[in-house]
């Protein structure tokens, strides 16, 4: 198998490197993907959009369809992991409890499992985080983590940034919370509930804002029709469509970060895990 | 001899994705573990990450983030390089980060049921002599 795998990469990987005889130097200005559709979006952003920067423009207002598909698609996996992985069955091995003042850790045998206390704390079976600086210090730098992505979300008009990259920021900062301390620390902070509902809101809003410009009166995602809402011109309504959008955008990928994450790492028991 | 050299110098990004993605289709064919065929997967998906990124550039433009100034809409397209692979690349990091979620929750069921990721040990499990 070896041997015949690697045949086949010599061969594809030698026919691929001829037909790049073909293809446009590196950096070449004048290269077929730069200069019909490309040069359009360049000239004509500012005027139609009023969004410098142009990759938000074309994203979220000229290629709008994809992105909205595109985040479908996310949802989908987020649904996809859920489905494949979750367990509603309580996990009948046994627990393990430490004494907060002392340290000491119980091994409690399969049977009832007491209630959280002051005194004792549970603890995951493989995973037992107890450092304090790593704790604090994840615990304190969170917060800052979620108003950069917010940051992120909310400036991705003049800056990089957008829906996407600040909702995995968002995201990171749950799982920030949950690598430091544990699974059940992050879940009472973001229930499975409360991810779950978001998943779905941020791909409603999105196709809802569409929706909303079908009943102003103009085509599905022409931002351009929320003026008479947003009471401003065409050209700015074009500009807050592109943030609701991005904000819709931010909301499911934070969400389908976090399932997936809790889904992968507690084998879908959402109980321990990293 | 230096044609050659010129040819290659003048299109090394094309040369660069070309052996990533071998690389990656290498790993997914040859590779045992499913785990490593996943690895290989997402060495493929950035190979094309990178290729489309490399077609956006343009020698001496800049970031594609134009000036915001009342009366400044003059923008030459050759300055800025191409938005376009930007945008389709955006969205295609997150999309493979999702799949490779859901690909490995397969991997974990389909460890849970044969306790194990060797490929050619769950194909002996499934057809017993």
């Amino acid at each position: 198998m070896k041997a015949i795998g690697l045949i086949i990469v010599v061969l594809v990987g030698a026919l691929l490197l001829y037909s790049t005889e073909d293809f446009p130097s590196w950096g070449d200005p004048a290269s077929p993907a730069s200069v019909h559709v490309a040069a359009h979006h360049l000239k004509k952003a500012i005027p139609e959009t009023s969004v410098p920067n142009v990759v938000t423009a074309v994203l979220a207002d000229y290629r709008g369809y994809d992105t909205m598909f595109e985040t479908s698609v996310i949802f989908c996996a987020g649904l996809g992991c859920f489905v494949l992985l979750r367990l509603f069955k309580k996990r009948d091995d046994d627990s393990y409890y430490r004494h907060v003042a002392t340290g000491i850790t119980l091994h409690i045998k399969k049977d009832k499992i007491p209630d959280a206390s002051s005194e004792f704390e549970r603890i995951d079976t493989l995973w037992t985080p107890y450092d304090l600086i790593v704790k604090n210090v994840c615990r304190i730098l969170a917060p800052f983590v979620q108003l950069f992505a917010l940051y992120v979300i909310a400036h991705g008009h003049h800056s990089p940034g957008g829906g996407f990259q600040g909702g995995v920021i968002l995201g990171a900062s749950v799982i920030l919370i949950a690598i430091s301390h544990d699974m059940r620390t992050a879940l009472g902070r973001i229930s499975e509930k409360t991810v779950h509902i978001l998943m779905a809101v941020g791909v409603l809003i999105y196709s809802g804002i569409g929706a909303l410009c079908i009943l102003m009166g103009r085509n599905f995602l022409d931002y351009a029709a929320l003026s008479r809402i947003l009471f401003t011109d065409k050209i700015e309504a074009r500009s807050l469509g592109i943030f609701g959008v991005e904000v819709g955008v931010g909301i499911t990928v934070m969400a389908v970060m976090i399932s997936i994450y809790n889904n992968l790492s507690s084998e879908g028991r959402q109980d321990e895990g990293l | 001899m230096s044609d050659l050299v010129v040819a290659v110098l003048g299109k090394y990004n094309y040369w660069l994705y070309i052996i990533l993605m071998m690389i990656g289709i290498y790993a997914m064919i040859a590779k045992k573990n499913l785990i490593k065929k996943l690895v290989g997967m997402n060495i493929f998906q950035t190979s094309i990450i990178l290729f489309y990124v490399s077609i956006g550039c343009k020698k001496g433009g800049t970031i594609p983030i134009l000036e915001h100034s009342p009366g400044h809409h003059m923008v030459e397209p050759a300055h800025y390089i191409n938005p376009l692979p930007h945008v389709l690349m955006l969205t295609a990091i997150v999309v493979s980060v999702s799949t490779f979620g859901v690909a490995l929750a397969l991997a974990l069921k389909i460890y849970r049921k044969h306790k194990t990721l060797e490929e050619d040990e769950i194909l002996m499990q499934l057809r017993p002599e």
